[in-house]
C-alpha cells in the first residue's frame, strides 16, 4: 500500500511540476503583479470601484451572456433539426457550419466590417432603400454578431451529438400522455440536452469573455475587458492594473465555468 | 356489436416509397386484448403506430375510436396509453413524477394526482418506489412504471410495443402472467405487438398474425394454432411437421410408412401435424429413426428422420426413445390436417 502510494507520487510528480510551472506559477505571478502598483493590494479594490473598469467588466459579462443565450437558442434549434432530419446535402451543410472555426478572430472581425461596416453590404443596402446607412460593425452589436459567428459552430456540433443520443421514444411517450410539441420541447428535449447546453454554453461564455482578435479589429467604440487590459498594458504601461483586471477576468470566467460544471455534474448524475 | 378501435383500409407507405402496410381492415372489440404477431419488418409496429397516431394512414384509410373518426388527430389528442419496448421513462423525473406526468398535463389537482399515482403504484405492487429515480430501477420495475404511467391517464386503448422483450426469460414469464391478469381485471381494450408466438398465444384474446405488411389470419389463439389459414401462419405459430405424401385408399403414404388420411383428398397431399398430435405407438404405421432428443423438463422433444421428407418433431411426456432408435408413430386426430398451400 505504502509502496503503491510512493509509486503513484513519483508518477504524478512530472504532471504536478508542469502544472506548477506553467499554470499555478504564472497565476500567482499575475496576482502579485496586480499588487505592484502605487496602491499595492488595494489596486484590486480600486478597479472594482472604478466606473470605467466596472462598466467595461459589466459590458463584457452582458455581452458574453447574451451571445451565449442567443447561441444556445439558435444552435439548439439547428442542432436538433440537423440531428433529426435527413435530407440531401445534410452532411455538406453540417461540414459547412463548422467553417467559422477555421477563422481567427481578426478575420471574423474583418467579415463583420465587410457586412456592417461603413462600406459594408448592409450599409449599402439600407442607403439604397432608406437613404440612411446602417452601420453597426464598430459597436457592441457588431461584436455580438462576430461572436455569434464563431460561437454557433461549436455549440451546434455539441448539441447535434447530444440530440442524436436522445431516445425518440421519450418524445413519443410524452406525446402519448398528452404533451403538445411545445410541452415536449420543455419537458423532454431541453432536459435531455441540458448537459450539452451547459457544457457548450460554458465554452461559449468563456470564449466571448476573453475574445480579443475580433474586438481589436472592430476597435473604435468598444471597451470590452480584454481591450481595456490591452490598452492599460501597452498604451498606459499600467502593468499592475492590467494584471489585476486580467486576474478579475479570469476569476469571473472561471467561476461561471465552475458553476456550469457543478450543474452539469448534477445532471450527469441524475441521468445515470 | 360495438367496436373500440377500427381500421378501415389503412395502408402505410414510407417516404422512400416502401410499403410497410397493405390496406388493412381491423376491428378491435371493447375490452379485448389483441396480440399482433409477426416477424420483424412485417408491419406490426406500423399498425400499432397508426392506431396510436404516431403515423397516419395513406388516404383513404381511416382510424376510428368507438365510431369516432380520429384519423387526423395526432397521438397527443387520441387519449391512448403506450408502453414502449425501451419503456421510455423520463430520466429527469422520479417514479411518481413519471406516473403522474399525464395527469399533470391534464391539470388534475395535485392532491388527486398524488392519490391516483399512489393507487396505480399500489396496483403494480411498487408503492415503495414512488420517489426512486428511474435509473435505480430494475427492468421489471421499469416495465411496471411504464405500464402504470400509460394506465394512469385512463386511456381509450392501451398500446404495447414488445413490452416484455427487454426482460430476461424468467422475469418475462412472470410478467406475462401478471400482465394477462391485469389486462383482464381492468377490462381495458389493448393491442400489443410481439414477435414471440408464445407471448401472443398467452396474452391475446385474439391474435393477428402478420407477414409482409398484411394480416394473414385473425382469430382466437386456438384457431390460429389448430386451424392456420396459411402455410406461413402454420409455420410461424408453434412447431409444424410438414407431411408431404400421397393419399390412396384413405391412407396418407409417406416415405416412412403411412397415416390414416383423416379426410384428406386423394392424390398428392400436403398435410400438417403439431408435435403433440403425433405419438409413439408400438402399433403405429409410420416408422423413423430418432436423430436427437431434447429434455425440456415437463416433456421431451424428439426429432425423427426418415418418417417424412423432412425431419419431424414429436413431443412426449412419457419415456423418450434414444437417438438412433427406430420408432413407430401414430397420429391423433385432427392430425394429419390439410396444410394450406400458400
Amino acid at each position: 500500500m505504502g509502496q503503491d502510494r510512493l509509486a503513484l507520487a513519483v508518477l504524478v510528480a512530472p504532471a504536478i511540476a508542469f502544472l506548477a510551472a506553467f499554470f499555478l506559477f504564472p497565476l500567482v505571478l499575475m496576482l502579485r503583479t496586480g499588487a505592484t502598483g502605487p496602491q499595492g493590494w488595494s489596486t484590486y479594490a480600486i478597479i472594482l470601484s472604478n466606473e470605467r473598469y466596472l462598466g467595461s467588466l459589466w459590458k463584457t459579462v452582458v455581452l458574453a451572456a447574451s451571445v451565449t443565450a442567443a447561441t444556445l437558442v439558435i444552435s439548439g434549434i439547428a442542432g436538433v433539426f440537423l440531428a433529426r432530419t435527413r435530407f440531401r446535402g445534410r452532411r455538406l451543410l453540417t461540414a459547412f457550419l463548422t467553417l467559422p472555426l477555421a477563422f481567427p478572430g481578426v478575420v471574423v472581425g474583418f467579415m463583420v466590417i465587410l457586412l456592417a461596416g461603413r462600406q459594408g453590404v448592409i450599409g449599402e443596402l439600407t442607403h439604397a432603400v432608406t437613404g440612411d446607412r446602417l452601420v453597426f460593425a464598430y459597436s457592441l452589436a457588431g461584436l455580438f454578431v462576430g461572436y455569434l459567428y464563431f460561437s454557433i459552430p461549436r455549440t451546434v456540433l455539441t448539441v447535434m451529438a447530444a440530440a442524436e443520443k436522445l431516445d425518440p421514444a421519450l418524445e413519443e411517450a410524452a406525446r402519448s400522455l398528452g404533451a403538445s410539441p411545445w410541452v415536449v420541447v420543455r419537458d423532454v428535449i431541453i432536459p435531455g440536452l441540458k448537459g450539452a447546453f451547459l457544457a457548450a454554453g460554458a465554452i461559449c461564455f468563456a470564449t466571448a469573455m476573453g475574445a480579443f482578435g475580433t474586438a481589436f479589429t472592430l476597435a473604435t467604440q468598444i471597451d470590452v475587458l480584454p481591450m481595456v487590459i490591452y490598452a492599460e498594458f501597452t498604451v498606459g504601461a499600467n502593468i499592475a492594473v492590467a494584471a489585476a483586471l486580467s486576474f478579475l477576468l479570469g476569476a469571473i470566467t472561471w467561476a461561471v465555468l465552475a458553476a456550469a460544471r457543478t450543474a452539469a455534474g448534477g445532471t450527469v448524475a441524475a441521468a445515470g | 356489436m360495438s367496436v373500440a378501435v377500427e381500421l378501415r383500409a389503412c395502408a402505410f407507405t414510407h417516404a422512400d416509397g416502401t410499403r410497410a402496410l397493405l390496406p388493412t381492415d381491423l376491428a378491435i372489440r371493447p375490452g379485448e386484448t389483441l396480440a399482433v404477431l409477426g416477424p420483424s419488418g412485417c408491419g406490426k409496429t406500423t399498425l400499432l403506430r397508426l392506431i396510436a397516431g404516431l403515423a397516419f394512414p395513406d388516404p383513404p384509410g381511416r382510424v376510428l375510436f368507438e365510431s369516432r373518426d380520429v384519423t387526423s388527430l395526432p397521438i397527443e389528442r387520441r387519449n391512448v396509453g403506450m408502453v414502449f419496448q425501451s419503456y421510455a421513462l423520463f430520466p429527469n423525473l422520479d417514479v411518481a413524477g413519471n406516473v403522474g406526468y399525464g395527469l399533470r398535463l391534464r391539470n388534475v389537482p395535485k392532491a388527486e394526482r398524488d392519490a391516483r399515482v399512489a393507487r396505480w403504484l399500489a396496483m403494480m405492487r411498487i408503492p415503495e418506489l414512488a420517489h426512486r429515480r428511474v435509473d435505480q430501477l430494475s427492468g421489471g420495475q421499469r416495465q411496471r412504471v411504464a405500464l402504470a404511467r400509460a394506465l394512469a391517464v385512463e386511456p381509450a386503448v392501451l398500446l404495447l410495443d414488445e413490452p416484455l422483450t427487454a426482460l430476461d426469460a424468467k422475469l418475462r414469464e412472470e410478467l406475462r402472467v401478471e400482465l394477462a391478469g391485469l389486462l383482464r381485471d381492468l377490462g381495458i381494450t389493448s393491442v400489443f405487438v410481439t414477435h414471440d408466438q408464445a407471448e401472443a398465444m398467452a396474452l391475446g384474446d385474439r391474435v393477428a398474425v402478420m407477414r409482409a405488411g398484411k394480416v394473414e389470419q385473425l382469430g382466437a389463439p386456438e384457431d390460429i394454432y389448430r386451424r392456420p389459414a396459411t402455410r406461413f401462419v402454420a409455420e410461424f405459430v408453434g412447431v409444424l411437421n410438414v407431411l408431404a405424401g400421397e393419399v390412396r385408399d384413405g391412407t396418407l403414404h409417406l416415405p416412412g410408412g403411412s397415416l390414416p388420411a383423416n379426410g384428406l383428398a386423394p392424390g398428392p397431399a400436403l398435410a400438417g401435424a403439431r408435435p403433440e398430435q403425433l405419438r409413439f405407438d408400438p402399433e403405429g404405421t409410420l416408422t423413423g429413426r430418432v436423430r436427437a432428443a431434447f429434455f425440456l423438463g415437463d416433456r421431451v422433444r424428439v426429432v425423427i428422420e426418415g418418417a417424412a421428407a423432412n425431419p419431424i418433431t414429436v413431443e412426449t411426456t412419457g419415456a423418450a426413445p434414444r437417438p438412433g432408435e427406430v420408432v413407430r408413430l401414430s397420429a391423433a386426430p385432427p392430425a394429419p390436417w390439410p396444410l394450406p398451400d400458400a
